[in-house]
């Protein structure tokens, strides 16, 4: 009797232990991004409902046969997509990341040293200029750049002819890990494709053309309704880009294919998400006929066309073009649209975005504050895409040249604020945020080099 | 080197802190957890590991077993052992801590009571704690084994038998299938890590909508 008793009590201490909620944090972390996660579910189940349209279909013979014929041109295809809405856009993903919250952290009603000022409200550890400054140290006043140090009134001899001679020399001996030093100088024009592949470790092998045509194959036999979201996207943001339209075939050849590859999946042992699930029909709850939707897992959302965008610029053949997007997608870009505490992860850089702009530019923040602009909400979409379709080609490939040199995304942040610093006059006297976004809106003509480095090494702390 | 769990009975926290706890204002920044092992003897650690949840600097104090004559006392172990790096930020502050051994600054021969002094400086933080606490003992060395007479005493080597007539060398064909069974096990070890890429099931991938769980 006395031992059935002690082993009651026993199970009763573990449940209750259990409810106090030992990881209530990580709870939380996966409940909110449970939540989002099954809203895109949602609404991808309904548009499929609503449209009658099937997630997955096998595509008739003869179907196949005049695709396979406009593979090189499917961008003439005008379908009807109007009824199609995009999964998801950043401003709804920033929501999220607003109310994620710690239940073990202090957040008083009254305002106090502990409240947040920004947007987000989650006490992760971010870098401040003395660490940035270390980190980014090749960026320096006293290094030559890239972006810098080749513009036409600097003579050549002085950083360029060496800095070329020095790129050749890295290709020559096929050093990747010097490839990744390099870079972080720039990488001149003609060499930047081949350096890229390098620090990827891309190397078109047969194999590699094979498996590609492999994908285009299964693009081929299958429709999937995520495609036609691809071409709503591509249709509503590469093609009216300036820069971008001419491309458009192309991210068709490579997103179509990304979402059939389903060697993505192993992103996923490191990726906070999961990729959704569904079952063969007929066959629901019968794991053996349980699959991957999209077989990638990855589901796009408005604006995922532009990471492929700038490199249709570096890269022609389609396989390469394909692993080299490929390869930075699972390294960088899924950061960017998942939850995590990871330091180059989204929830990270804004985090860092919005210290940098508190502590280094604290009368404009507060300004813009008060004027309802959280500045976060206008730098929001500029992160997400890692500026892609907002900077010049020219710049932004600067841009992603230092993301692949410091393997790290904190550079985007430091931008962002560093566009805040640059435009802070004109920005100090707007009254609304439609007149804050306004300002912001064209960063087209922005030199990235510069910008980043007055903000990191020549502005007074 | 195996390691055994050691059941310990783990006493509720302790706060300290000056004044009444109830009526003062802010949140006590010192945890004491006791851990007594009821039922075992006097052990060697050897390993202590937990989860940490938001606790900045861990100390541990230990009291041990000594000869009759001496009362037991109670010595530092492990002083000021940083668990997260800023109190005020997320870092370290829900990883899974190994404390071992060596890192003690005494020797933990002939453990009786564990003494775990919690400090978390920040005021962000509402609570803090450890979690999952589990106590290792060396485990058992594996019994010694005795060699069989012939494997620590090689027989001399023999005089070769004489090769039958058409047979091929038999030392001969025992290195070429050693050689051959070295490379099945060489295949066997390294698989191909290649995914075969598909993504249907038996060619079809006809699917209901997506599932939620």
């Amino acid at each position: 009797m006395l031992q059935e008793e002690s082993d009651i009590s026993l199970i009763i201490a573990q449940i209750v232990q259990k409810l106090k909620g030992s990881n209530l944090y990580a709870q939380l972390e996966r409940q909110a991004w449970g939540s989002w996660e099954k809203r895109i579910l949602k609404s991808l189940n309904s548009m499929c409902t609503e449209l009658s349209i099937p997630l997955a279909r096998k595509r008739p013979v003869g179907e196949q046969k005049e695709l396979l014929n406009k593979w090189n041109e499917m961008g003439t295809d005008e379908p009807d997509l109007s009824l199609f809405r995009p999964v998801y856009a950043p401003k709804d993903f920033l929501e999220v990341l607003i109310n994620l919250r710690n239940p073990n952290y202090e957040n008083g009603d009254s305002l106090s040293f502990r409240t947040h000022l920004g947007l987000i409200q989650v006490p992760l550890k971010v870098k401040d200029i003395p660490e940035l400054k270390e980190c980014f140290v090749e960026l320096g006043l006293n290094t030559g750049q890239l972006g810098i140090d080749d513009s036409t009134q600097v003579p050549p001899e002085l950083f360029e002819n060496e800095h070329v001679r020095i790129g050749q020399k890295v290709l020559a001996e096929q050093d990747s890990a010097a490839a990744q030093q390099y870079v972080r100088q720039g990488s001149p024009t003609a060499l930047r494709a081949e350096l890229w592949a390098l620090i990827l470790n891309i190397s078109s092998q047969p194999e590699d053309i094979l498996y590609y045509e492999q994908l285009k194959t299964n693009v081929i036999q299958h429709d999937l309704l995520v495609d036609s979201l691809i071409y709503k996207d591509v249709k509503l943001t590469a093609s009216n880009d300036d820069y971008y339209f001419v491309f458009e075939d192309y991210l068709y050849q490579v997103l179509l294919c990304f979402s059939r590859d389903t060697s993505v999946l192993g992103h996923f042992a490191y990726n906070s998400a999961s990729p959704p699930k569904s079952y063969i029909r007929g066959k629901l709850g019968l794991e053996e006929y349980a699959v991957f939707y999209p077989p990638n897992g990855v589901i796009p959302f408005h604006g995922f066309s532009m990471y492929v965008a700038p490199l249709c610029f570096l890269y022609h053949e389609p396989s390469k073009l394909y692993q080299v997007f490929r390869e930075m997608y699972v390294r960088f870009f899924f950061r960017l649209h998942s939850i995590s505490s990871h330091p180059s992860g989204i929830v990270s850089l804004c985090l860092l975005f919005e210290t940098l702009l508190q502590t280094y530019l604290p009368q404009l923040f507060y300004h813009l504050r008060e004027i309802g602009a959280q500045p976060l909400r206008i730098s929001f979409k500029w992160m997400v895409r890692a500026f892609s379709g907002y900077l010049a080609t020219d710049q932004l490939l600067l841009l992603w040249d230092r993301i692949l040199g410091y393997n790290s995304l904190e550079i985007l942040a430091v931008l962002a604020a560093a566009v805040f610093a640059f435009r802070a006059v004109n920005l100090m006297e707007v009254t609304s945020l439609a007149a804050a976004e306004a300002v912001l809106a064209d960063l087209s003509t922005l030199k990235v080099m510069p910008l980043l480095q007055i903000f990191l090494f020549a502005t007074v702390t | 080197m195996s390691r055994v769990s050691v059941p310990c009975h783990v006493k509720g926290t302790v706060a300290l802190q000056v004044g009444d706890v109830r009526t003062s204002q802010g949140r006590p920044g010192v945890l004491v957890i006791d851990v007594t092992f009821p039922s075992v003897a006097p052990f060697e650690l050897q390993e202590i590991m937990f989860k940490n949840y938001y606790t900045a600097f861990l100390s541990i104090r230990v009291r041990q077993h000594t000869s009759m004559h001496t009362p037991a006392k109670w010595v530092t172990c492990l002083r000021d052992y940083c668990l997260m790096p800023d109190p005020h930020s997320e870092e370290g502050a829900q990883e899974y801590v190994s404390l071992f051994k060596h890192q003690m600054l005494c020797d933990m021969a002939r453990v009786l009571e564990l003494r775990l002094i919690l400090r978390q400086p920040s005021p962000l933080w509402l609570s803090f704690t450890v979690e999952e606490l589990q106590i290792y003992q060396q485990g058992p060395k594996s019994p010694s084994m005795t060699f069989p007479k012939w494997l620590s005493h090689p027989v001399p080597c023999e005089q070769p038998v004489p090769l039958l007539e058409g047979l091929p060398d038999p030392s001969r064909v025992s290195s070429e299938v050693q050689q051959m069974w070295a490379l099945t096990e060489m295949i066997r070890a390294s698989h191909t890590s290649a995914r075969i890429g598909r993504f249907d099931v038996d060619g079809c991938y006809d699917l209901n909508l997506l599932s939620y769980t």
